[in-house]
């Protein structure tokens, strides 16, 4: 009796598991939104590098300007500065939703691909304008 | 969960020092506080790094040191290093299950936030007084 139970619990069919879904964009958001914060947690240390570098004085300044201007540096930059503007996009978004605002189907797609669109174009719209204050490409 | 309607517990001792790092609201409240700081002043520090650009050390020193860019600046840290902090907290208590290692873990997240936090508030205080 036990060992038919056992059988016939061991062929049952098993429910449907997380690698059968496709991952909702609000569910990819909200990971990128944890790895971006992460990100910045860390990134904290290229900021406080460069406010000691400039009390320290001209040499140490010097260093870590060389620094950012290699292909490396602007690399990291880029990548902070995308870090801390979909952080911050991600953020408001969940400050809407914090509020009650913003749960229906259309509104959280539509708040989630906003997030991910206005991150790419308000970091490259910062990168343009950087550029241009430096007066081009350098 | 309901107490009884009796109780002369009040509802905030109800909740006070629940939730997994036994502090109640408190993290998840200051994480939205100072999120909503962190917008205007991330904004405000983007704006001041970009009129940086291309500038010599002594034309930095003289801007970072200035008083409404400092200010602007130390808001910034404290603001971000605080929500960075708590940020990382609620990371360690949702990945860190062995009670040990957690308590290590949350320990070294307080140190860095603090030294970091501490080195870039007195790296901006010689950029204004000159030390």
């Amino acid at each position: 009796m036990a060992e038919a139970k056992a059988t016939r619990l061991k062929n049952r069919p098993l429910s449907p598991h997380l690698q059968i879904y496709k991952p909702p964009l609000t569910m990819m958001m909200s990971i990128v939104h944890r790895i971006t914060g992460g990100a910045l947690f860390f990134g904290m240390l290229l900021l406080v590098w460069w406010l000691i570098a400039a009390a320290a004085g001209p040499n140490a300044y010097a260093s870590v300007q060389w620094f950012m201007e290699t292909v490396i540096g602007r690399l990291i930059l880029f990548g902070y500065t995308w870090a801390l503007i979909h952080h911050m996009l991600g953020g408001i978004k969940h400050l809407i939703w914090d509020l009650g605002y913003g749960f229906g189907p259309v509104e959280r797609e539509w708040l989630t691909v906003a997030t991910l669109i206005g991150s790419i174009g308000f970091t490259v719209l910062v990168w343009i304008v950087g550029y241009l204050v430096m007066g081009g490409l350098r | 969960m309901s107490e009884p309607a009796r109780s002369m517990r009040t509802p905030l001792g109800r909740v006070r020092h629940l939730g997994s790092a036994h502090h109640g609201t408190r993290v998840f409240w200051h994480q939205r506080l100072t999120s909503v700081s962190n917008i205007v002043l991330s904004i405000a520090v983007i704006v001041i790094i970009i009129g940086l650009l291309g500038r010599n050390h002594a034309a930095v020193v003289q801007i970072l040191g200035s008083t409404f860019v400092a200010i602007t600046l130390l808001l910034f840290i404290v603001s971000s290093v605080y929500h960075m902090w708590l940020g990382m907290q609620v990371i360690i208590e949702d990945y860190v299950h062995d009670e040990s290692w957690k308590l290590v873990v949350l320990m070294a997240n307080t140190f860095f936030s603090v030294a970091v936090g501490l080195a870039a508030v007195f790296a901006i205080l010689k950029l204004s007084f000159g030390l």
